[in-house]
């Protein structure tokens, strides 16, 4: 690891990956909102502004378990998902505060990538979304996290391939930054398919021939699943890969929420990814700090003591 | 017999169970040309041919009932096996659905006036601090294509919303839905609010989503949890009978 490097020398996430670094990434965001204050049926992303100090300390707590980037507060920061709220007219000021509040929890080597998640409808003509309206959106939030400062924007958590390709597009036309793109799979009796109806296989020929620097999955499944998902990805592409695991599947304990697969758990599975390679690993609802630190234990060659 | 329609004949062989394709194939060939186009034209989402086909049946004298069991509900059912086995997906089922909703047009003025039953009455929604209705609305779609009354309460739905529209619709069924990990729990907390307030005997609920299990339904006290949107349908008449045997 390389100590002493200033922010102008940060190297960028597509430089790392060309190195042949393994990145990990963060760990959950949503269950560590509702820890810290978030109402259920509250607007996650109005934390960036209400509670800036809350998401700097997320982001810092995952880079100190060892997490070389973490994903900004802003899943659900576009136009149409924040008129729920009647929040619109703040979507540029909310992706840019967002990535402000994860830069100052990283280190100056940390990244900082902008999360972009489903617009939360259909796009026409099978929902009522206009394309686009889709589009103007999703440019929105990409340009605006690139004014933030992000290193790179993740379109994530897609289920629909016409909504993840626009957004791959939004990102690739109007900003300069990396642009990752990860789909959720269910397994189903024919095997691995999003609601939608896309494989594995397709999504990764589909993301990247749309320009994706890399592709992947996130969301929806425990770790031995992920290595299902990811082993047929691999398959089709050398391409980079990205793979964000749920904890598994929640249990209900005294009426919360309870992930069953425990850091030492997800070490395995995380292992058979690296092996594969995936490329950057992280963790989705559920993996909290010592997932992560788990995680890195697994897959990284321990620093030498200094 | 067989079927005689070649392109729905063709669909029939997605079906593989072998209750199922007793049921529905007996179902089916016992119907005629007509009503056997319908049937494929739903299958493959034709709206247009559903409405034109919907019309010209009423005109020449078929009874809406007869329309709807022999010509739609074939069609719905084969769609919903085909969806359950993962042969089509989310946007198939949608086409489909449009297709239904364009012969229901025709048959539903014709069905109100009979003044025949419904099968049961069913509350829908998506929970509590959850904006997110796909999978709802598509368990919504198989229901009233299968003949219950739904009155959808929409996103965000908070208990009390719940308990309004039972009230309200004098309901025998409760549908929650949910996609986000984080507001599962809101599920459970809706079936205590029903406790509280003294209605759990009178309804039986039902939940499902993408996160949820049938050992997380077992956990929150749930009376039935389904996989998906023929699950709903299933599991929606089984609740309706056994709170029917019981009221007996």
């Amino acid at each position: 690891m390389t100590s002493g490097s200033t922010d102008q020398a940060r190297k960028g996430l597509l430089e790392r990956l060309a190195d042949g670094d393994l990145l990990v990434f963060d760990g959950a965001t949503g269950s560590y909102l509702q820890a810290n204050g978030l109402e259920p049926g509250g607007c996650p992303e109005l934390m960036n502004i209400e509670s800036p100090e809350i998401i700097t300390n997320m982001a810092r707590q995952y880079f100190e378990a060892g997490s070389d980037m973490v994903l900004t507060n802003t899943f659900g920061a576009n136009r149409i998902g924040l008129k729920r709220y009647d929040l619109e007219d703040s979507t540029r000021e909310i992706n840019i505060k967002a990535v402000e509040n994860a830069r100052a929890g990283a280190p100056s080597d940390g990244l900082v990538i902008g999360s972009i998640g489903p617009l939360g409808g259909l796009l026409e003509p099978l929902g009522d979304i206009p394309e686009d309206a889709a589009f103007d959106a999703l440019v929105e939030q990409a340009t605006a996290l690139e004014e933030g400062g992000a290193d790179g924007v993740m379109i994530e958590t897609q289920i629909a391939l016409e909504e993840t390709l626009l957004g791959i597009k939004a990102a690739k036309e109007h900003t300069s930054l990396p642009v990752m793109a990860t789909m959720v799979f269910d397994k189903g009796p024919r095997g691995y398919f999003t609601m939608m109806g896309v494989t594995p296989e397709r999504a990764v020929e589909e993301l990247e021939g749309a320009g994706a620097d890399v592709v992947g999955t996130n969301c929806g499944n425990g770790i031995e699943r992920m290595v299902e998902i990811a082993t047929l990805m691999r398959a089709v592409t050398d391409g980079y890969l990205a793979v964000q695991s749920n904890a598994g599947i929640p249990k209900l304990v005294k009426g919360e929420n309870c992930y069953p697969e425990t850091p030492e758990f997800m070490a395995e599975g995380y292992r058979k990814l690296a092996d594969l390679p995936v490329n950057v690993l992280g963790g989705c609802c559920g993996t909290t700090a010592a997932h992560i630190r788990a995680l890195v234990d697994a897959v990284k060659p321990r620093a030498a003591a200094v | 017999m067989a079927i005689q329609h070649e392109g729905l004949a063709k669909e029939f062989e997605w079906v593989t169970r072998p209750g199922e394709q007793k049921h529905i194939g007996e179902s089916i060939e016992k119907t005629d040309a007509l009503m056997q186009e319908m049937a494929y034209q739903l299958i493959i989402g034709s709206n247009t041919e559903v409405d034109r086909l919907t019309k010209e049946a009423l005109d020449s004298g078929y009874s809406a009932n007869q329309v709807l069991d022999d010509g739609l509900l074939n069609g719905m059912a084969i769609v919903g096996v085909k969806f359950r086995d993962n042969v089509i997906f989310v946007p198939e089922v949608l086409v489909s659905a449009r297709a239904m909703k364009a012969g229901m047009a025709h048959l539903e003025p014709i069905l109100s006036a009979s003044g025949v039953e419904p099968i049961g009455t069913v509350i829908m929604g998506t929970v509590k601090g959850d904006l997110h209705d796909i999978g709802k609305n598509l368990c919504i779609m198989m229901l009233r294509g299968s003949g219950f009354v739904v009155h959808d309460i929409g996103v965000d739905s908070a208990p009390e919303d719940f308990v309004d529209a039972v009230e309200e619709h004098d309901a025998q069924l409760v549908g929650m839905s949910a996609l986000l990990t984080t507001t599962m729990p809101n599920m459970g907390r809706t079936i205590s609010y029903f406790e509280d307030m003294g209605l759990r005997e009178d309804v039986r609920m039902m939940v499902g989503g993408a996160p949820v299990t049938q050992e997380f339904a077992d956990e929150m006290g749930a009376d039935g949890y389904g996989e998906n949107a023929v699950e709903c349908v299933d599991k929606a008449k089984e609740l309706l009978e056994l709170l029917k045997e019981l009221k007996a």
